[in-house]
């Protein structure tokens, strides 16, 4: 039995380098499996330009199962495209009818430069992250298990903080360009936990102010970063990361 | 600690000033509509200038209550340009297909999108606004007698603008960007102090609505109805 096989019509942001001036170009992927994945798709257009000596697509994948935060792009206007809580590994090409024109961008923000083609340069996450997403510990010997009790709701909400996987979807969503969902994520995770806890308040400023300095946005509360993250990680953790900030502007140290 | 400069300019600290003020604004806003519903009263304008009259008798420190709000209207407006313009150079580049929302829990909006345009239209018509029945109110304004003392006779100021059809549009139209700046502002007002439960999200940005429609109602009627029945 013959399989159903599609063809969509690309349109794909291309930039040689990050000083170089990019173009949108346009291709046509032909007899598709609906089954495979975006990216997979992207894999059949990209052996075929390395076949007639193109130059091939850049993008960033890693796992292609959703969990690494590798990938992501904007197929027309939507990080990761338009399935929620999925990384675009995780969408496949029967998302879209046959003959449709999907048009590809990169994340796009200052603090988020293009290196080539769809990949960009995350590293603005990596800084904030170093400004104080962490626990400074002295590393004894290690505590009994159980030694430091953790109730359930708790534990439970701190883990859904710490599903980020800092893909950067948030920012490229945001018409703000606010790292803030990704930010505040970072500092819940960390503050509703008792070996965050005596570091919280030098962490908030710290991360709010490195997230300030690589120039992200400010927050408007649109909420669109909520509704493209593949973790789907609630903007309540914004409001957390606000009342966090508002402690440490009265704290004493 | 945190230096004060350093936090009210920060990404949290600056939503901070908006939201504060913000409130201090909606606040203002709804006393001035309880007060303005004296138009409302069919009596020729008696009422209304009543009401108007009341203000003589707080006497000059009618004039620093009215610079402290002068001052929070300056602070909300000075921070939320501020803001937009570094949110602007936060994306040199934009889409080539703009945000499509995927729906969901995003409250990407008309309303929620263009708050520095509404913002902006808001101070235009607020320029205009105070010109036209605060400062015209000392300038232009007859004076009539209420109780045999001599007050500004601002019901016919009202009654003379809203019966030009430029008029009555022009407050309609502010009107609609007041009230599309409240749908968004309400609720962010509260999310950005941090005053927000995921379980009291969905209740407040409902409530936003509700109080925008109201007090927007309540606003655009008054022209409307001088003109078409008073």
């Amino acid at each position: 039995m013959a399989q159903q096989t599609m063809t969509v019509h690309l349109k794909v942001w291309r930039q040689s380098g990050s000083d170089s001036q990019g173009r949108f170009e346009q291709y046509t992927a032909e007899d598709l499996n609906p089954h495979m994945s975006f990216l997979e798709m992207l894999d059949v257009v990209n052996e075929d330009l390395i076949h007639a000596g193109e130059d091939p697509i850049a993008f960033d994948s890693d796992c292609r199962e959703g969990i690494c935060g590798t990938c992501g792009f904007v197929i027309n206007g939507q990080a990761h495209g338009s399935e929620r809580g999925t990384t675009v590994c995780q969408l496949h090409m029967r998302s879209f009818n046959d003959g449709d024109t999907i048009v590809i961008e990169p994340w796009r923000a200052r603090s988020f430069p293009v290196i080539k083609d769809l990949v960009v340069d995350r590293d603005a996450f990596d800084r904030i992250i170093s400004a104080g997403g962490y626990v400074s510990v002295g590393t004894g010997p290690k505590p009994d298990a159980n030694s430091i009790k953790i109730g359930k709701d708790v534990s439970d909400k701190a883990f859904d903080s710490a599903a980020c996987i800092g893909c950067g979807a948030c920012v490229a969503a945001c018409p703000n360009a606010s790292a803030s969902l990704f930010t505040g994520a970072k500092i819940t995770q960390l503050a509703l936990l008792p070996q965050g806890k005596p570091e919280r308040t030098r962490r908030v400023q710290r991360m709010v102010h490195q997230m300030e300095d690589e120039g992200f946005g400010n927050c408007s509360n649109i909420g669109e970063c909520e509704a493209v993250c593949p973790k789907e990680i609630s903007i309540d953790n914004i409001a957390k990361m606000k009342r966090e900030y508002l402690r440490a502007m009265l704290s004493d140290t | 600690m945190i230096p004060l400069k350093r936090a009210l300019s920060s990404p949290v600290g600056r939503k901070f000033v908006m939201s504060i003020s913000g409130i201090a604004l909606v606040l203002f806003v709804i006393v001035h509509l309880l007060g303005n519903l004296t138009l409302y009263v069919p009596d020729g304008g008696e009422t209304f200038n009543r009401y108007a009259a009341g203000f003589d008798a707080i006497g000059p420190a009618l004039y620093v209550i009215e610079l402290g709000l002068l001052a929070v209207i300056v602070i909300h407006i000075g921070w939320g340009i501020t803001t937009a313009l570094k949110n602007r150079k936060a994306r040199p580049d934009d889409y080539a297909v703009s945000v499509n929302s995927k729906g969901g829990p995003s409250n990407l909006s008309l309303a929620s999108k263009n708050m520095i345009v509404t913002g902006v239209a808001l101070g235009i018509f607020l320029v205009v606004h105070i010109w036209h029945f605060r400062i015209r109110k000392i300038y232009v304004a007859d004076n009539t007698e209420i109780d045999g003392q001599q007050h500004a006779d601002l019901y016919a100021l009202v009654h003379t603008a809203f019966s030009d059809p430029f008029w009555v549009a022009f407050y309609v139209g502010a009107m609609v960007f007041f009230g599309f700046h409240l749908r968004h502002g309400f609720w962010s007002t509260l999310q950005s102090l941090g005053a927000m439960k995921p379980e009291w999200s969905k209740g407040i940005y409902a409530l936003g609505f509700l109080v925008a429609v109201v007090l927007t109602v309540g606003f655009m009627g008054i022209p409307l109805y001088i003109y078409f029945l008073a």
